[in-house]
C-alpha cells in the first residue's frame, strides 16, 4: 500500500495506529469516522473549512525567506510562517476543523487536552466562534506553568479543569478527556489536539494540517521553481510535522525530518523523544512509540517546551520512522534555546521553543546535507508557532527577567 | 475452579456471582494478597485482580488512586503474577484485568502462559476490543484463559454480537456511559444492555459492573445478570480506613453485605 493511502479502513500505518479503547468509545469513534468520509466530500464543508482558514486563521501562511538565518546556518533556509496564523499556532488548522465537525455531527459540547496550553486556546477560540461549549482538562503542574494560557481560554468563555491525578501533565490531562468522553459522547465531541490517539484521530488532524505542507509544496514551485531538499519540523504528538510532511512524502528526493524533544539529552531519561529514545506499545488509544518502563508503565517525559512535553507519538510517525521515509534525531533543551535566540537576534522573530527543535535540527542537518549534496541545500523549517507563550521560560532560561520578576502584582500602578 | 463452573454453581443455587476487584500490590503486594484472601473468605465468588496501570483511561479516582499507591509502592507484573498465584492458591476464581499495553510489553505469548501457569481463569481487557485482539485471542486459547471483552450501552447490534462472539467465560457489560466508582443509583441502561446480550447468546453469562456499592445494589443487579463486580466500593474500604486492620474487617464486612445482596435478588 502507498503511503499516501494510509491509514488503512481500521486506522492502521502498518503495525501502528489502529484503536485502543474502551468499547463505550467505539460508536462514537465510527460516528467520528463516518461524519469525517461524509465532510471530506462535502464541498460546503470544505468550502467553510478553507473560508475560515483563509478569512480567520490567515492562511495560507507564508514562505519566508530567511536570509540572515540562511547565512549563519549555511543552506538556504525557508520559515513556514505557522506563527503568523491567529492563536499563533498551526493548531488553528486542526481545531477549526474539528469544530466544524462538532458542529455537523450536532454535537453542542467540546472537549479538550493541554498542555502548554496552545491547542487549549485555540479549542476555546473555535468554540466561542462557532458557539460550542468548551472544557478544557489541564494538567494542574501545567496549569501553574502556563497561567496565562488559562486566564486566556477563561476569557474566551472555555472552563478550564485542572487535572490532579499522575504526573499532573499532558498525558494526565489526556486520560481525563477521556474518561469525560466516555461518560458524554452522546453531547461531547473529543477535539484532540495532535495527530495521534485511536483511529480515526490520526488521519483527521493530518488531514486538517496538511494544508501546511500542500502550500509550502507549492510556494516552493513558484518561488524557488524546485522543491527543496529537506522538510524540519518539531514532534511532540505529530501534528505539524505530518501536516507540513504529507504533501511531500511522495516526492522521494525530498528528505524528511522530524525533531523530537531531547531534554537534558536522550542518554539521560529526562527527554521526550518517543521515536529515538522510547520503544513500540500502546498509550492512549493507539499502537505507537512510546516512552514506558520494561512492564509497559508510561514514564514521564521531560522538555523545556511543553507542547513537545508528551511520552508518545502519532502513529503515523512510527510508521514513517519504520520504513525510512523519514528521519527522527533529538534535539536537546540547550540546542533547542540556542537556535531560538538565533532566530530572534538574526531575523527579529521569536518562535515557539517547539518550533525552536526544528530550527536547532535545521542548524545540524545544513552542514550533512551540504556535504552529501555538494552544493548548499535549501530546507523549508515549519515554524509552527510563536514565543509569546514562552517568553517567561526562555526569559528564566537566559536569566534576563531579573527586573519582571521583582514587579509584585498591584505595586506598579 | 473455572468461571464457567463458578457461574453453573451458582446458577444452580439460584444466585448470581459476585465478582470482588482489587489492584495488586495495593498498597503492598503481600497487604493485597491479605485484602483479596479476606475478599474470597467473606463471600467473593471471582476475585479480579487488577494489573495497576500508569494510564488506566477506564478508572474513576478510586481506582486510578490505589492503582497509583501500588505502582508508587513497586509493584511489577511479576508480582501481579505472583499475587494471582497466592490468591489462587488459596482456593480463589482469579481473573486478571489489566490495560492492554503491560501484556505487550511482556509478550503476550508468554504472559498467557504465565498467568494460566499462575492459577488464573481468565483475563479482562477493558482498552483491547476483539478488532485488535487476534494475537490475544490466540495466545488465550492456546492456554486455557478466558477471555472477557466489554460491551457498552453505546456497542451496535453488530459490535454486540461480534464481541460476544469472541468472549469465552463471561461477558461484561459496562453499566453506564463512564467510568469506574461507586454511585448512587444503578443505572437503567444496565437491564437494556443484559438482555440484548442474553439475546445474541442465552448461554454466555453476563457479568454487571460500574456503580455498584451495596448490598441492595447488589440485589438490584443479582436480579437481572449472573454476575455483580464491585470495584471501587470494595478498595475504598482499604483505601479510607486509618490501618490495615480496619480495612479488612471494612472489606470483610461489605463483602459479606455484597454476597448476601447476590443472593436475595431474584435471578432472572
Ligand atoms: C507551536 C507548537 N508547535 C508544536 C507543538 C507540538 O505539537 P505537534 O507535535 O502536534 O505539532 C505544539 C504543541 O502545543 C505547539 O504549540
Amino acid at each position: 500500500m502507498t503511503a499516501e493511502a494510509l491509514p488503512d479502513l481500521a486506522g492502521h500505518f502498518g503495525r501502528y495506529g489502529g484503536r485502543f479503547v474502551p468499547e463505550a468509545l467505539v460508536r462514537a469513534l465510527d460516528e467520528l469516522d463516518a461524519a469525517y468520509r461524509e465532510a471530506k466530500n462535502d464541498p460546503v464543508f470544505q468550502d467553510r473549512f478553507h473560508g475560515l482558514l483563509r478569512d480567520y486563521a490567515g492562511t495560507p501562511s507564508l514562505l519566508y525567506r530567511a536570509e540572515r538565518l540562511s547565512e549563519a546556518l549555511g543552506a538556504e533556509i525557508l520559515l513556514k510562517r505557522e506563527d503568523l496564523n491567529h492563536t499563533g499556532a498551526h493548531k488553528v488548522r486542526n481545531v477549526l476543523g474539528q469544530a466544524l465537525l462538532a458542529k455537523r455531527m450536532g454535537k453542542p459540547r467540546v472537549i479538550a487536552e493541554t498542555g502548554a496550553g496552545q491547542h487549549g486556546v485555540a479549542s476555546a477560540t473555535a468554540a466561542a466562534l462557532l458557539d460550542l461549549e468548551c472544557v478544557v482538562y489541564m494538567g494542574e503542574t501545567d496549569t501553574e506553568r502556563q497561567a496565562l494560557n488559562v486566564a486566556r481560554m477563561r476569557m474566551l468563555g472555555a472552563t478550564v479543569v485542572p487535572v490532579t491525578n499522575g504526573s499532573r501533565t499532558l498525558k494526565d490531562a489526556l486520560n481525563e478527556a477521556l474518561r469525560d468522553w466516555v461518560a458524554s459522547v452522546d453531547t461531547t465531541h473529543y477535539l484532540l489536539g495532535t495527530a495521534a490517539g485511536p483511529h480515526p484521530f490520526p488521519e483527521i488532524v493530518r488531514d486538517f494540517v496538511g494544508g501546511i505542507g500542500t502550500e509550502a509544496r507549492e510556494q516552493c514551485l513558484t518561488q524557488l521553481g524546485r522543491l527543496p531538499d529537506a522538510i524540519a519540523a518539531c514532534v511532540g504528538g505529530g501534528s505539524n510535522a505530518i501536516g507540513i510532511f504529507h504533501a511531500f512524502v511522495p516526492d522521494q528526493q525530498v528528505r524528511l525530518y522530524g525533531f523530537e524533544a531531547g531534554g537534558d539529552g536522550v542518554e539521560t531519561g529526562r527527554h521526550a523523544a518517543s521515536i529515538t529514545g522510547g520503544s513500540a506499545g500502546v498509550l492512549h488509544g493507539a499502537r505507537t512509540y512510546v516512552l514506558q518502563d520494561e512492564d509497559g508503565q508510561t514514564v514521564e517525559s521531560h522538555s523545556i517546551s511543553a507542547g513537545l512535553d508528551y511520552p508518545g507519538v502519532g502513529p503515523e510517525h512510527a510508521w514513517l520512522h519504520d520504513t525510512g521515509r523519514a528521519a527522527y534525531e533529538p534535539v536537546t533543551d540547550d540546542e533547542a534555546m540556542a537556535a531560538f535566540q538565533l532566530l530572534c537576534r538574526t531575523e527579529g522573530i521569536i518562535p515557539a521553543i517547539e518550533s525552536a527543535h526544528a530550527l536547532a535540527g535545521a542548524a545540524r542537518i545544513a552542514p550533512r546535507l551540504a556535504a552529501e549534496l555538494g552544493r548548499t541545500p535549501t530546507i523549508v523549517v515549519n515554524l509552527s508557532g510563536r514565543g509569546d507563550k514562552d517568553v517567561h521560560t526562555a526569559g528564566a532560561y537566559f536569566g534576563i527577567l531579573d527586573q519582571v520578576e521583582t514587579i509584585v502584582p498591584g505595586e506598579n500602578s | 475452579m473455572s468461571i464457567s463452573a463458578t457461574f453453573g454453581k451458582a446458577k444452580a443455587e439460584g444466585r448470581s456471582v459476585l465478582v470482588g476487584c482489587m489492584p495488586a500490590g495495593f498498597p503492598t503486594v503481600d497487604d493485597s494478597i491479605a485484602s483479596m484472601v479476606a475478599m474470597a473468605e467473606a463471600g467473593c465468588d471471582v476475585i479480579e485482580v487488577e494489573l495497576p496501570y500508569s494510564d488506566p483511561v477506564m478508572d474513576g479516582p478510586v481506582i486510578q488512586k490505589a492503582s497509583d499507591i501500588a505502582l508508587a509502592n513497586g509493584v511489577r507484573t511479576r508480582d501481579t503474577l505472583r499475587i494471582i498465584e497466592a490468591v489462587a492458591g488459596a482456593g480463589a476464581t482469579v481473573v486478571l484485568m489489566t490495560y492492554w499495553n503491560p501484556i505487550e510489553r511482556y509478550g503476550v505469548d508468554a504472559f498467557a502462559r504465565d498467568l494460566a501457569a499462575a492459577g488464573a481463569t481468565g483475563m479482562i481487557t477493558p482498552d483491547l476490543i476483539p478488532d485488535e485482539a487476534g494475537e490475544w485471542i490466540a495466545a488465550a486459547d492456546r492456554y486455557g484463559i478466558d477471555r472477557t471483552f466489554l460491551v457498552s450501552p453505546s456497542s451496535t447490534d453488530d459490535r454486540l454480537a461480534m464481541t460476544v462472539a469472541n468472549c469465552r467465560g463471561f461477558v461484561y457489560a459496562t453499566a453506564l456511559m463512564g467510568v469506574t466508582g461507586a454511585r448512587t443509583s444503578v443505572s437503567s441502561q444496565a437491564p437494556e444492555l443484559v438482555a440484548r446480550v442474553r439475546a445474541v447468546d442465552p448461554e454466555m453469562p453476563v457479568g454487571v459492573g460500574l456503580g455498584v456499592g451495596t448490598g441492595a445494589q447488589a440485589a438490584e443487579v443479582a436480579a437481572f445478570a449472573d454476575g455483580v463486580i464491585v470495584g471501587s466500593a470494595l478498595i475504598r474500604c482499604v483505601l479510607e480506613a486509618p490501618d490495615l486492620a480496619t480495612g479488612h474487617q471494612r472489606l470483610r464486612a461489605l463483602s459479606a453485605e455484597l454476597a448476601e445482596g447476590v443472593r436475595s435478588g431474584a435471578p432472572s
